[in-house]
């Protein structure tokens, strides 16, 4: 093929699906520029705005990975009528690293602000780091399982499934969710 | 091969990996703080975070699927070959067809709330520029590590999206800011 032929299928074969995606981080970006007062009062927050959503990426993604890989081998079945202990662990471990990563996140950013002698509230990061943390993992874990089980069922490839739903939903509930962390923390 | 299901065995195969990430985006964060107030000055800029930070990864992650696939068909080969000036040549295109819309898209949504402070040319060309860049930058990342990956035998599949994304997360925060600085 030449250049042109590649380039061509290359980009009609993604056009769609990164329009989708910058639409979602888009909104997540309205969302955030309402938290301008919020990160005047609790410095440091902004710090926590990329390790915050790179880690929903990191540790959803890699659920909907393993569900993905398990469905294909039929080590799960596409059903949350009957309990299952590996899906159980699976979603377990899942929150429990996002919100051990996500308080990891807050006391490393503070940490390196006291470096820099900037000023950082260590336990409002905190908290505000692991309520994200927690309410962005069950929204996720649930919409993960949900579109994976429902995709797979319809006989879509879960594989593909699971990219797009991360980033998007993850985006637009990360953000979200640390709007209404924010206010809590600074409310209390 | 495959960890087992339980809480532990999953969380010892993962935490290794997401500690160090969760590093490199706290310096990404530092720099987004470096210019703090220029961003809390013009929310518009503020919009274009996620956006900035998430596409750069993308279109990084897109690329280097594309590639490692065609490295295990066997279709891809180093230097000057179609297949990769191809995809690189259609990543900068998705770009420059993407980032038009977002910065119009930002302009428009904090005018609609009332926020808006800059003028749509700047936040346009704000966004077209650091797009532009960012796919250069998202690339190269991915070639080099793909090819990396390739020469010391690891799977690409493996290693190289979670590298591209998480350095272009920080790149693209980079290239926000030295665009803002260059054009605001």
């Amino acid at each position: 093929m030449s250049v042109r032929a590649v380039a061509t299928r290359a980009y009609r074969e993604a056009v769609g699906a990164l329009s989708a995606s910058t639409v979602g981080s888009l909104l997540a970006g309205i969302v955030l520029s309402g938290l301008e007062a919020e990160f005047r009062l609790l410095p440091g927050l902004l710090v926590l705005v990329p390790a915050l959503l790179a880690t929903r990426g990191n540790v959803y993604g890699s659920l909907g990975a393993r569900i993905a890989t398990a469905l294909h081998q039929g080590l799960l079945s596409p059903s949350l009528l009957t309990r299952d202990k590996r899906l159980e662990s699976a979603v377990a471990a899942a929150l429990a690293s996002g919100l051990l990563t996500s308080a990891f996140a807050a006391i490393a950013a503070f940490v390196f602000l006291a470096l820099l002698s900037e000023p950082a509230a260590l336990l409002s990061l905190l908290a505000v780091a692991v309520l994200t943390g927690l309410l962005s993992g069950i929204t996720l874990a649930g919409t993960v399982v949900l579109v994976v089980f429902a995709g797979y069922r319809r006989g879509h490839n879960p594989d593909t499934l699971v990219g797009p739903i991360v980033t998007t939903t993850g985006d637009i509930f990360g953000v979200f969710f640390l709007y209404l962390s924010a206010k809590v923390v600074l409310a209390l | 091969m495959t960890t087992d299901w339980t809480v532990r065995a999953i969380m010892r195969a993962t935490l290794p990996v997401l500690f160090p990430l969760t590093l490199i985006e706290i310096g990404s964060g530092l720099v987004l703080n470096g210019f703090e107030a220029t961003l809390l000055q013009y929310p518009t800029l503020l919009v274009l975070v996620p956006v900035v930070i998430g596409t750069a990864g993308n279109l990084g992650s897109i690329l280097a699927s594309r590639l490692s696939t065609a490295l295990h068909l066997g279709t891809l080969s180093f230097g000057v070959d179609d297949l990769l000036v191809g995809n690189a040549v259609a990543t900068v295109a998705l770009a420059l067809t993407v980032f038009p819309g977002v910065g119009a898209g930002a302009w428009t949504l904090t005018t609609l709330l009332g926020t808006a402070q800059l003028p749509l040319v700047t936040v346009v060309l704000v966004a077209v520029l650091s797009g532009g860049a960012l796919a250069v930058i998202a690339v190269v990342v991915t070639v080099v590590s793909t090819y990396a990956a390739y020469r010391f035998q690891a799977d690409p599949d493996d290693v190289v999206i979670p590298v591209v994304t998480n350095v272009c997360d920080v790149l693209g925060v980079l290239v926000l800011f030295a665009v803002v600085q260059l054009v605001v």
